[in-house]
């Protein structure tokens, strides 16, 4: 679904940070110049179509209390089964299947570190499988967005 | 969040997060929205979102694109058993490449040897498997050996949430 011009030109100058100050679409509508209308117009459309994800503060969900990235190595003919009791938890926010021999990989959040202990111990328990706990050491890049490049 | 923010501080950004972490609704002014919201002047909610965003509890505020949307299907976990003593300056190095949105240094653990991990995304797997490329460039011999897992599957996603109760 390629982006029209002003929603790349939009997404490409505020993905990373937007103006915090009184009318911020109007200053928007200055960097891109457009109207103020025009920016709320563009943000609607995009919300629309799916193309826009939100608008808004992005939290350090790290800060909130501990996580950690968690993978299981999972018998192909269990991975369905497997992988919907890892979703269950409300702790998990992500979880994909990956082709590897770790085949799926979840992100724990919680309160605390024996928070997320105490759940990965019940996963173990419940599945026989025992989890790689692998909690974030160093951040060199944190979803800061990504260079959207040359529409294809 | 910080130790050093007064309670009323704490119970205002807890506010915050509530009304906003599913995204500010498309109206001519969020911020006057969410200054009503919180009943709070203008002025005081603007300091207030800096003040998180300073004190890293706010990572940043912006317009957040859906990559999958936007044709990025394919994303890539890259894997990488990087010379530890390296580390600090590689990671830095990996994680300023353009196409890279997450970088993060890992423990080693049991069979798993790899401790640098970097997401990558494109819009076809040979695009991604190029940005592998050009990492296990960047990393030269301080790489030992490295890996990327595609998602084939998707199972659950959802927005992070802050608990919000004890």
């Amino acid at each position: 679904m390629p982006l029209l011009a002003l929603e790349q030109r939009l997404i490409e100058r505020f993905q990373h940070g937007m103006p915090i100050c009184a009318e911020p679409y109007l200053e928007m509508a200055q960097v891109l110049d457009c109207s103020e209308a025009q920016v709320i117009a563009c943000l609607q459309q995009m919300a629309e179509r799916g193309s826009l994800s939100r608008i808004g503060p992005v939290f350090d969900h790290h800060r909130a209390g501990a996580s950690t990235l968690a993978a299981l190595a999972v018998p192909a003919e269990r991975l369905q089964q497997v992988a919907e009791r890892v979703s269950q938890y409300p702790e998990v926010n992500h979880n994909y299947a990956r082709e590897h021999h770790y085949n799926l990989w979840f992100v724990l959040t919680g309160p605390d570190r024996p928070h997320l202990q105490r759940v990965l111990d019940e996963l173990e328990a419940d599945t026989g499988l025992t989890p790689l706990d692998l909690p974030m050491l160093t951040a060199y890049r944190i979803d800061l967005g990504f260079a959207l490049g040359d529409a294809p | 969040m910080s130790a050093c923010t007064s309670r009323s501080e704490q119970a205002l950004a807890l506010r915050l997060v509530e009304l906003t972490q599913a995204g500010l609704p498309l109206v001519d002014d969020p911020w006057v929205w969410l200054a009503e919201q919180l009943q709070l002047s203008v002025e005081a909610t603007l300091a207030l979102l800096k003040r998180l965003q300073a004190d890293g509890a706010i990572r940043r505020i912006a317009a957040v694109p859906n990559h999958y949307r936007l044709g990025y299907c394919c994303n890539g976990m890259t894997v990488w058993d990087v010379d530890d003593s390296q580390m600090p300056r590689l990671g830095r190095l990996i994680g300023a490449q353009p196409f890279v949105s997450h970088c993060y240094r890992r423990p080693r653990s049991g069979d798993w040897r790899y401790n640098l991990f970097a997401m990558v995304h494109g819009r076809s797997s040979a695009e991604i498997n190029s940005y592998r490329e050009h990492l296990r460039y960047l990393l030269g011999d301080a790489c030992r050996a490295d890996d990327m897992l595609v998602s084939s599957r998707i199972l659950k996603k959802t927005g992070l949430r802050l608990p919000t109760g004890p």
